[in-house]
This record gives C-alpha cells, sequence and structure tokens, in this order.
C-alpha cells in the first residue's frame, strides 16, 4: 500500500530525518540535546569522538532539521529542534492507523461472513 | 494468549518484518477474505476516502494478481506480484511490487494463517532480496507500502537501524 499516493507528506524531508535518525551515534546526540542545548565541543567528549567526527553527524542531524544553531556566536551550541521528529512520529502512526483500519474492516467483514454461513444451506434443517 | 484486534511487529532478521493479528473467525473464512477479490475490495482500502478500483487474483501457483486503489480526489497507485505458494487455507506468498517502486528487487509477501479456538493468527512475513534493498525501504522517507512504515516503527523502536547515509 502506497503512503506516497496516500497522503500529502513531504518525502525528501522524512528521508532525511529518517536517515539521521538511522546512525546509533547521532540518535545519541539527540538524547544528549534533549537535556539541553551544548558545544560542539561539549558534545564530543562522551562520544570519546573527535570534534570533526561529531560535526560530520551535526551535519546531518541539521540538514534533516533536527538540530540547529544558538544564538552565542562564540559557542555555536547546538540544539534538538522536535517537531520533525514529532513529524516523522506522526507518519509512522498514520501507517499503524491504516493497517488498523484495514483489519477492523476485516473484523466486520469476518463477522458478516460467519452469520451467513451459519444461514448457509448446510446447516439449514 | 493473544487476544483478537492488537497487532503485533517484529524484526527477527535484517531482511524480515512479520507483522501478526488475531481475528475472531475460523480460518477458512479469513482464507477466502484474503483470497476473493470481491471480498477484499471490501476490506484493504487504506484511509478514509480511498476506494479499491482493481483487484485481480489467479490464485495459482505462477498466478499474477493486480490491486489498484483510487482516492476521491483522482490519486491512483496500483501494485502487484506473482503468487509463489497457495496453499488453502494455511499458506499464501506472493511478490511485491509497488508501480512507483523505490526500491531495488521485489519484496516477498507471506502470510501464513494458523487457527485455534476458532480464532485464526495472520501472521505476515515480508522478506526483501538484500539486506541493501530492505535498508533502503527502511531509509526510504518517501517509502510506500505497509512494510515500508512497519519496518521503520519497528526498526526505530529497536533502536537497530543500520546507518543511514543514502
Amino acid at each position: 500500500m502506497q503512503l506516497r499516493g496516500y497522503g500529502r507528506l513531504a518525502p525528501d524531508r522524512l528521508d532525511a530525518v529518517f536517515a539521521a535518525l538511522a546512525d546509533p551515534t547521532r540518535r545519541a546526540i539527540l538524547t544528549r540535546l534533549a537535556a539541553g542545548e551544548a558545544s560542539v565541543t561539549e558534545l564530543a567528549e562522551p562520544f570519546a569522538m573527535t570534534q570533526p567526527a561529531v560535526s560530520k553527524h551535526l551535519k546531518v542531524l541539521e540538514r534533516a532539521g533536527l538540530v540547529s544553531r544558538g544564538q552565542d556566536a562564540q559557542r555555536r551550541p547546538r540544539r534538538l529542534e522536535p517537531r520533525p521528529l514529532a513529524e516523522a512520529t506522526q507518519w509512522l502512526e498514520r501507517y499503524r492507523k491504516i493497517w488498523e483500519g484495514n483489519f477492523q474492516r476485516l473484523d466486520t467483514l469476518l463477522d458478516e461472513l460467519k452469520s451467513t454461513r451459519k444461514k448457509s444451506p448446510h446447516t439449514k434443517r | 494468549m493473544t487476544s483478537p484486534g492488537s497487532l503485533k511487529v517484529a524484526t527477527p532478521s535484517d531482511r524480515e518484518i512479520v507483522m501478526t493479528r488475531v481475528f475472531d473467525a475460523p480460518r477458512t473464512l479469513v482464507w477466502e477474505a484474503l483470497t476473493t477479490p470481491a471480498l477484499l475490495k471490501r476490506w484493504l482500502l487504506g484511509p478514509p476516502g480511498w476506494t479499491m478500483t482493481t483487484c485481480e487474483m489467479d490464485l495459482r501457483v505462477g498466478g499474477a494478481y493486480r490491486y489498484q486503489w483510487r482516492k476521491d480526489d483522482g490519486t491512483v497507485m496500483g501494485m502487484g506480484g506473482i503468487l509463489r505458494e497457495v496453499v488453502a487455507p494455511e499458506r499464501l506468498t506472493a511478490t511485491e511490487r509497488f508501480d512507483q517502486s523505490w526500491y531495488p528487487g521485489e519484496g516477498l509477501v507471506s502470510q501464513v494463517l494458523t487457527e485455534a479456538d476458532g480464532q485464526t493468527t495472520i501472521t505476515m512475513t515480508l522478506r526483501y532480496e538484500s539486506k541493501e534493498a530492505r535498508d533502503m525501504v527502511v531509509k526510504s522517507g518517501a517509502s510506500t507500502g505497509m512494510e515500508m512504515g512497519y519496518a521503520r516503527l519497528a526498526e526505530l523502536l529497536a533502536g537497530t537501524l543500520a546507518d543511514g547515509r543514502k
């Protein structure tokens, strides 16, 4: 079932969000930023990574709109942008609902078939 | 014991996604609902506003099937494939390709029906030709297909997505 057909979504944006989330380090960075903004130096520490390596991950997260830069020109703190994450979650939730809808209709149909079969000639006296 | 109505999703391997759902009906009826075009058209619809305009299935090994949906605003989408296993009322396996496919190769979807105490469990397994194909499926936000949505959801929840650069 084709989601592109079903919803008016921003596929490119979702691509970027899901690609960004696909890496454990980037998820850890997001988790850290959920606790408050942090500079690249501060982010590099707990991950035992070089700053360029962290910057590379941050670039992916920024492109996905998941992370933005704060005002302080010196520290250039990064902070979490929760909205794209919420959009991605909604998208998945919508999908689950589509299938729940399908299966609920199937429930109804099966009930109907069951009662029809009870009245069928096979079981009629 | 699983109660009717609850939908479960799992990722047993890096090429598979499994969905299970219990229905309060014997499996001969569930089989009928899964393999009879007139019945499929009544439930396999997606969100409100969509209708199934084409539903054809040549119910035999090697037979083709073709589904198409239409939204009230005129949007159309379609998919189809070849049936690989047809064992009534137990197992239905088919290849799956969307008209606007976004991953290499085809998906393989198998539906296994088991019955206990008059209830039927559908176990739907979606399998990709390669890990790469599944990863593309998982990564592609423009994705289509239920496997897509569930793959990603399950992966996200499990926190096991592969590295995500496209």
